[in-house]
């Protein structure tokens, strides 16, 4: 079988500027600082990114995650459910530098969870009546074309319709991995991971230990190896 | 210990310390909610989520790994514990604990509550745009939503007939707690059940813009007397 090990070096030739990159983690905790430093080197810019939150941008509180790409003017779109420990993100949310689409973070799960499993969308209740009803959204329904969001009541409920989340790319962080890619996450570093290995088109993770294939119990795995085309060992 | 000696965020936390039960699942929002914790009664044992991704949020550890270790963090990113019988899972898990009805109560600060029983908690446009974060799905999804805040801002009133800020939810509000009340919505309308002590329903009235019943078993509210 061909290794799925990936020299941190080689990231940068998955990389091509406007891109959609997923990246994995949860205020930080669960993204992989090598890679989002790798990606950074590689100079790739105009990219859509798509994660949970953008992290701190104060060190002293918490890693900084995908703020490094945006600090550095790397992103031109964000797509997230929060930025509010983030200041710089912020500031390029309001000068119109970065453009942000926020969608609430359990929305954001369901829509990779929809293209990760070959749905068309999914109908949330979260959100109907919010502004986030309004926001822009191209979806063809029965052949009609709208513009936003569409809200649809089934069996006398209304419901938004959430559109899968695609992307070129997901870069993650494991725990540890089998040398097939079989994952295993640490507590809360688990978070948006899985879902984003199941929906991007190629994906890479980093993980904190490699071990040989049988030693992680396959009632302990959390992402099935052939979801995961490339391993970043170790230091 | 009345309400006056007590900050108006102790006494509100120490008044929903009351309504939780034993067993109950509970998300805890950021700020105020969270003191809720610090004054349940002895015998109240909470399994706590934390919508990063896990059941059984415990004491933070005396010694915690430094940023950039592998680490258990909650909502906001700082280090913490997790209980036995804790488990963890991805996020489509957690949000599916919420949206899906299986927390007994979350606990959420408030902006604005009004008489649909709409909440606005997320934003102030042109000020603070934080995003709405997990805050929508809490408020859809849990059986008993919470809201934990102080009754006016600097004198503007927040329990309003029609939020005029971003809503959260439309809806969704069952309890509102102040340092002056506790209403309650019973079929969609408005009920003020609980006065604190020395507050009379006029003066209630006088800083609620919304329209609210007046519960015939209208009582004074109690509160966790825990380490007072």
């Amino acid at each position: 079988m061909k290794s799925k090990r990936l020299e941190i070096e080689q990231v940068a030739s998955f990389l091509r500027d406007g891109m959609t990159i997923m990246y994995g983690g949860f205020m930080g905790n669960g993204t992989s600082p090598r890679i989002m430093q790798a990606i950074l080197d590689s100079g790739v810019k105009d990219l859509t990114v798509i994660g949970d939150d953008a992290a701190f941008s104060d060190a002293t509180k918490g890693p900084e995650g995908i703020g490094l790409l945006i600090r550095n003017k790397r992103v031109k779109k964000l797509i997230t459910g929060h930025i509010g420990l983030n200041k710089e993100a912020q500031r390029q949310m309001i000068t119109g530098e970065m453009e942000i689409e926020l969608c609430p973070i359990g929305s954001i799960a369901e829509r990779l969870r929809a293209k990760g499993s070959g749905l068309g969308g999914v109908l949330t209740p979260t959100g109907v009546g919010t502004s986030v009803a309004e926001e822009k959204q191209a979806v063809s329904i029965d052949g009609k074309q709208f513009d936003t969001k569409q809200t649809l009541n089934i069996n006398g409920k209304d419901y938004l319709l959430e559109l899968p989340l695609s992307a070129d790319l997901a870069v993650l962080e494991a725990h540890k991995a089998d040398k097939m890619g079989n994952l295993v996450y640490y507590r809360s570093m688990r978070n948006h991971n899985p879902l984003m290995a199941l929906a991007a088109d190629t994906v890479i993770v980093e993980a904190h230990e490699v071990v040989e294939i049988g030693d992680i119990d396959p009632d302990h795995v959390m992402t099935p190896g052939i979801l995961v085309d490339y391993i970043v060992y170790p230091w | 210990m009345t309400r006056k000696e007590l900050s108006a965020k102790e006494f509100i936390a120490r008044r929903i310390a009351l309504e939780l039960k034993d067993g109950d699942v509970v998300n805890l929002g950021i700020g105020l909610p969270t003191l809720v914790a610090n004054y349940l009664p002895k015998n109240v044992h909470l399994i706590l989520q934390s919508e990063n991704g896990f059941l059984g949020i415990g004491p933070v550890p005396k010694e915690t790994p430094p940023i950039g270790a592998p680490r258990l963090v909650n909502a906001g990113g700082a280090p913490c514990g997790i209980i036995p019988g804790g488990s963890t899972f991805d996020t489509s898990i957690s949000f599916a604990l919420m949206r899906g009805g299986h927390l007994d109560a979350c606990v959420l600060g408030g902006l604005q509550v009004d008489e649909n029983a709409d909440l606005a908690n997320w934003m102030v446009p042109g000020k603070n745009v934080p995003g709405m974060g997990g805050a929508m799905d809490l408020a859809v999804g849990a059986k008993n939503v919470i809201v934990a805040m102080e009754h006016t801002n600097r004198g503007e009133q927040k329990i309003l007939k029609k939020c005029n800020l971003p809503l959260t939810a439309k809806g969704r509000v069952s309890t509102i707690v102040t340092e002056l009340a506790l209403f309650r919505f019973h079929d969609g309308k408005l009920v003020l059940e609980e006065h604190a002590s020395g507050v009379t329903v006029e003066e209630i009235r006088a800083g609620t813009e919304a329209a609210f019943i007046v519960s015939d078993k209208l009582k004074e509210m109690e509160i966790s007397q825990v380490g007072l």
